[in-house]
């Protein structure tokens, strides 16, 4: 399936993804239409279900805010796909059920408005007849991925649990 | 192979003792910590993941400070929810308006940091605590709705950064100065899932305040985790908060480390990290009659007594320039307290700046001094993102507290030195 590009650059902070004036708000509802207002106030309006967004260097570096990833999520993005994740960003997306990938060769040259398919299960970046591949999960994190993210992983631990 | 601190304090918190750097080990924190913004996000995931009690309820720290003071109804239903799930599972230590502050300051007021120490935090400036010898490492609010109900969370052992400080302090350059200017050097992910572990003669330069304004700040370069050797103020500090078992840790002579930085102290100015980035640090002379409508001197390190002092030793004898509205913020209520002991307060709201209740307020543009469209602060926090404190068209300059007074007192940035002398700090 073909997914439309966002293209943005380095060190998108979460406070332009998830402005500090909305952290009272929980609902991923609510937060959906303000995802990237930071940058651009218009931006959520121009995300459709099944979109991507592709980044430079350290995405989601800044605060921790889970509100974050909540909020691309909740606003209809499928993936995000970049050069490099700053450490939190990365742990709750994968935590959340938002996908990511990094992937150096394909942020290096996606297009704003381009679009690409993209195989989670593979790590790979279908676009213009080039297949890119994107750094694999250390198997920690492929169980949690592989589990639906980190609620349902941690409920099957517990569950294993001895009481 | 020798060992690096950060390697150390981990692999005395893994059920096998073992932790190498690029390894994927299950940690065992010693505190957890949650807030009024992350904790509540927190507790949906919590119960989702069937979890019925927390691992160790004396293990948990909740702090409001975010948004408290509640701004209105929507942040007094974030504080409620934090203060319910405590009570539902018999946490004892949460901490709100009056009895706590901004929770890294608070976290080592109370003893529950300490050389050795491991903590997870809901928040990205647990880093803060490597000031104290511990690792503080940063997290989200469903990794740590994972960490109560499992007691560990997995981490990948990061590579290490060691610095090594030389030198004395100039005058009216602190903590603040000396991790601007790192940051300044490898930018903000120079130091990216690494740890940043601080030593050498220079460290004894800084007091505890100082050092914690530094390791505030590691997570601005992108650091996991910070780490600095101990000494005796160190330990002192540890032992005056309540800590006494604790494991001072240094690293080995032979500790594997990817990069160093040397920076000698005596050759630092004032820095100004210029907004829109931490990374973008300037010497104040590169930035002098740049004109500010607000001075921001609080945040999780830089609401310290140290600070409030540098601020009482510029504002002394002097008036905040009418077009300027400034805000002191005492990280905690026990800082509040000695300032205001010492005539701290009396000084800065004699000199015309507002003191308000500890909180994180601002810093983050939550509220407590919101910037409007157009308007600059200089600001001693920690980052000055676009839109940081307010409208997405406001400006950060990010300073230390001798610095930001000054600006507060020219209406412009200006060099303290013009206001106030060292002996008078």
């Amino acid at each position: 399936m073909e997914r439309r590009i966002h293209k943005l650059g380095d060190h998108i902070d979460t406070d332009v993804i998830l402005p500090g004036r909305y952290l009272s708000i929980t609902d991923p509802a609510e937060l959906g239409p303000h995802c990237l207002e930071g940058i651009d106030p218009a931006f959520a309006g121009r995300i459709r279900a099944g979109d991507l967004i592709v980044a430079g260097r350290n995405f989601g570096c800044g605060s921790s805010r889970e509100h974050a990833p909540i909020a691309l999520k909740a606003c209809g993005i499928h993936a995000v796909i970049a050069e490099s994740f700053a450490r939190i960003f990365y742990r709750n997306a994968i935590n959340i059920g938002l996908p990511v990938l990094v992937c150096p060769a394909f942020a290096a040259v996606a297009q704003d408005g381009a679009t690409a398919a993209v195989d989670l299960g593979a790590g790979t970046v279908t676009c213009g007849g080039h297949v890119f591949r994107g750094e694999s999960l250390p198997p920690t994190v492929m169980a949690i991925v592989a589990a639906g993210g980190l609620v349902p992983y941690a409920r099957g631990r517990l569950a294993a649990a001895p009481a | 192979m020798g060992a690096t601190m950060t390697e150390k304090i981990f692999a005395r918190h893994t059920a096998d003792g073992r932790a190498r750097a690029g390894e994927i080990v299950e940690l065992q924190p010693d505190v957890v910590l949650l807030n009024d913004v992350s904790g509540p996000v927190a507790a949906g995931p919590f119960a989702e993941m069937g979890a019925t009690r927390v691992f160790d309820p004396d293990k948990v720290v909740l702090v409001a400070d975010h948004f408290s003071p509640a701004k209105d109804v929507q942040s007094a239903e974030l504080i409620r929810r934090l203060r319910s799930f405590g009570e539902t599972y018999g946490i004892k230590s949460y901490y709100h308006t009056g009895n706590g502050g901004i929770e890294h300051a608070v976290l080592a007021e109370t003893g529950r940091v300490y050389p050795g120490a491991l903590v997870f935090g809901a928040d990205s400036h647990t880093c803060t605590a490597g000031a104290l010898n511990a690792s503080g490492i940063g997290f989200g609010s469903t990794d740590l709705a994972a960490a109560l109900a499992l007691g560990s969370l997995w981490a990948r052992v990061p590579d290490a950064i060691r610095v090594d400080l030389t030198g004395a302090l100039p005058v009216y350059v602190s903590g603040k100065d000396v991790i601007l200017e790192i940051i300044r050097r490898i930018g903000v992910d120079g130091a990216l899932n690494a740890a940043l572990e601080f030593g050498g003669p220079g460290l004894g330069a800084l007091n505890v305040d100082e050092r914690m304004a530094v390791a505030n700040m590691a997570v601005e370069a992108g650091a996991e985790t910070c780490v600095m050797e101990p000494d005796a103020a160190v330990e002192a500090y540890a032992r005056a908060h309540g800590a006494h078992d604790f494991t001072a840790t240094y690293p080995d002579a032979e500790a594997a480390y990817v990069a160093h930085i040397a920076l000698d102290l005596s050759t630092l100015e004032p820095t100004i990290a210029a907004p829109p980035s931490p990374a973008n640090g300037l010497p104040v002379s590169a930035l002098l009659g740049t004109p500010v409508h607000q001075v921001y001197v609080g945040n999780c390190a830089n609401g310290t007594l140290t600070d409030l002092r540098q601020v009482a030793a510029v504002l002394r004898g002097r008036q905040v320039a009418p077009n300027v509205r400034m805000f002191v913020v005492p990280a905690t209520q026990a800082i509040y307290r000695d300032a205001m002991r010492e005539g701290l307060l009396d000084v800065i709201s004699q000199a015309g700046a507002t003191i308000s209740a500890p909180t994180c307020g601002a810093c983050f543009g939550g509220h407590n001094g919101i910037l409007a469209k157009g308007e600059t602060a200089i600001a001693t926090t920690n980052r000055n993102f676009r839109g940081r404190m307010g409208d997405p068209d406001s400006r950060v300059f990010l300073a230390n507290a001798w610095v930001a007074a000054a600006a507060a007192v020219a209406g412009e940035i200006a060099h303290p030195g013009a206001f106030a002398t060292p002996a008078q700090s």
